[in-house]
């Protein structure tokens, strides 16, 4: 097994000032969001990583700094082995880009509704200037569509079959890494079943690796080898997913677990979380989550808390044990 | 049990349409009492808002009710008219709507829309509903509610805004509240406090709640009972307990298998082939027949067993043959 995607010290920052007027005015400085800070991880090939964390944790910049949307502000993405911000050889660049695929939560927003699927589908490849003839037609059959299906529109399919859509784009290039940003989120139970299978079966198929990003721990359990969850655009844990879902290390972990809602937990009474994820403008010192934490002591106050192995896991936080 | 304070008898609604009637509620009855959380599930186009609409008389035209009664307190609310609905929704009927930014007016400050609302529908002075306003405030966990008051609705996070909310639908007093998604748009943790909150009032005030939601973890943890929607028709009603852990209507299994959760250290997920049928192409008989591992010949044709003799609207429930 090696390392597909390395991920080292990786940091972007927002600029979220106000325009220069209003700053001179009002007698305000410039505003810095941290999105993501420092965060390290790897992808192992053919596995699946998911990055688990709730609105503001910077899960979905990470995404996208990965593809290549956004530059990282420090840190660095390699990828097959090339620094995509500081390789110079561009066929080198190119061929790994050609690599990486993504697909996005909003079926409805992500397909041109005024073009038809096979052009769709077929666009990545197009675009290199490559054979396009049938391709469709057999990515359609393969997401479990009907190849007749190319000629149609994407106002013409439900939103299930939509995701089936962006999936066979994504697969049309051949890639070797999906990034899937919430893939499931705007999809019925019934549907998201049938559309993780489809990507559990295309990942056994195909040799993929995924990243995959989602609020949904439920999700994360069934799909991920491997699980990093990001609170306040930091790494604060990760593990495999039977231990962490066994014995989570890290409070925020703890408390995600506690509580998200449980089949079986009919009239549960579990006292509810402390507090909302802190302003990422204006984090708090040391350890992001010390104001919600039960068990903060001093120390996480003034020092942000290095990872370090607990167990199976690796933990972002003074006192796990 | 007591007298329900909502009951709903076969509820139907038509949209006409150029291709002829759809019904996106088909025949659905039931009753809610007070201090009780019913939780109605199903996927989206099941119909579960669209019952909701149709009790507090916010159908969007050409969207109306085509048949049935429903009963609020004893009075029958569906034939009311303009002014007088209106005094009903608000102050016998409480909304908590899925998106708190769009259900609150982002002009007035949360004290302005929360005063308006207690002296629309009760008979008391401005100063008494304005320490109204603060206590409301508080008893939803917002912190320093009396300064907050004089805040906009985009001061507040998310789950501020869905509190002010939930204060807004229970200023009046209403002996019902209707949730429509209250947390679908809200982080987990959050959606824990939310969900809460709204056990606790429950029970303290007695007032009766129809939770809508797609999210069956959410509806273990906090409704009584619980109505399975399919295609604009009940599937399942019962307690929540046996209809979640004993589903006795084929969709209502297929439902809980295709969970995630449920499904932890399986390789692949139980899935229901298939899709929901467009309401404009309804299969005869069960609606779920084309997608059901137990259908036979009689679910084509026959018309539903009523929900009142059993528990699901089902010609062979799971249960019957397990028992056996």
């Amino acid at each position: 097994m090696s390392a597909y995607v390395t991920v080292r010290g990786l940091t972007r920052v927002f600029d979220v000032s106000k325009p220069w007027l209003n700053r001179v005015l009002e007698g305000r400085g410039k505003a810095f969001l941290t999105a993501i800070s420092d965060v390290d991880f790897q992808v192992e090939e053919r596995t699946t990583y998911a990055l688990v964390g709730e609105s503001g944790s910077g899960k979905s910049t990470i995404g996208r700094t990965l593809v290549g949307l956004l530059r990282p502000s420090a840190g660095e993405v390699e990828i097959e082995g090339v620094n995509l911000a500081t390789e110079v050889d561009a066929d080198k660049i190119a061929s790994v880009r050609s690599n990486i695929q993504m697909i996005f939560q909003d079926p409805y927003a992500s397909l041109n509704p005024r073009w038809r699927v096979r052009d769709i589908i077929t666009e990545p490849v197009a675009s290199k200037g490559e054979d396009t003839v049938g391709l469709a037609e057999r990515l359609l059959e393969q997401v479990g569509l009907h190849p007749s299906d190319a000629g149609k529109f994407p106002h013409e399919f439900s939103g299930g079959q939509r995701q089936r859509i962006c999936i066979a784009r994504a697969l049309a290039s051949e890639p070797r890494l999906i990034v899937c940003d919430e893939p499931t989120s705007a999809l019925d139970v019934s549907v998201q079943a049938q559309v993780l299978n489809l990507m559990s079966d295309l990942k056994d198929e195909l040799g993929l690796t995924y990243l995959l990003i989602t609020h949904d721990l439920t999700v994360v359990r069934h799909m991920a080898d491997r699980i990093g969850v990001l609170y306040l655009g930091r790494l604060v844990e990760e593990a495999d997913p039977r231990s962490l879902f066994s014995s989570p290390k890290h409070p925020y972990t703890q408390m995600l677990l506690d509580a998200a809602p449980r089949m079986d937990g009919f009239g549960r009474e579990v006292p509810p979380p402390k507090g909302e994820i802190p302003d990422p403008i204006d984090p708090p010192s040391g350890c992001a989550f010390h104001p919600r934490c039960p068990i903060a002591a001093d120390i996480c106050h003034r020092e942000r808390p290095a990872m370090r192995r607990v167990d199976n896991a690796l933990v972002a936080c003074h006192l796990a044990e | 049990m007591t007298r329900p304070v909502l009951s709903i008898h076969d509820l139907s609604v038509d949209i006409p349409t150029r291709a002829g009637v759809v019904k996106p509620v088909d025949g659905v009855s039931y009753g809610i009492a007070a201090g009780e959380i019913l939780g109605v599930v199903g996927e989206s186009g099941a119909g579960k808002s669209m019952v909701g609409n149709a009790v507090i008389g916010l159908l969007s035209r050409p969207a109306h009710i085509s048949g049935g009664e429903i009963w609020l307190n004893g009075n029958r609310i569906d034939t009311l008219q303009g002014e007088r609905i209106r005094r009903v929704r608000g102050k016998e009927i409480g909304m908590v709507f899925q998106d708190p930014l769009t259900s609150l007016n982002p002009l007035l400050t949360i004290g302005d829309q929360l005063a308006e609302t207690i002296l629309t529908h009760l008979p008391i002075s401005k100063a008494e509903a304005e320490k109204r306003v603060v206590a409301a405030l508080e008893e939803v966990g917002i912190p320093g509610a009396a300064e907050r008051i004089d805040s906009y609705p985009h001061e507040f996070s998310g789950g501020m805004r869905q509190r002010v909310v939930i204060a807004l639908a229970l200023c009046a007093e209403p002996s019902l509240v209707i949730a429509d998604e209250p947390t679908t748009a809200l982080d987990v943790s959050v959606q824990a406090q939310i969900i809460s909150l709204l056990k606790r009032l429950c029970r303290e005030r007695g007032t009766a709640i129809m939770l809508i939601t797609h999210d069956m973890g959410v509806i273990a943890e906090a409704a009584d009972r619980v109505a399975v929607m399919y295609a604009g028709r009940l599937a399942e009603l019962g307690p929540v307990r046996d209809v979640l852990q004993q589903p006795e209507h084929p969709y209502t299994h297929g439902l809980m298998t295709s969970t995630p959760l449920a499904a932890m250290d399986q390789k692949r997920l139980h899935q229901i082939p298939g899709a929901m049928p467009r309401l404009s192409h309804m299969p005869e008989g069960c609606a779920f027949h084309p997608r059901c591992p137990r259908a036979q010949d009689k679910c084509r044709h026959a018309p539903l067993p009523a929900i009142e003799d059993t528990r699901a609207a089902c010609w062979f429930p799971m249960q019957a043959e397990t028992a056996q």
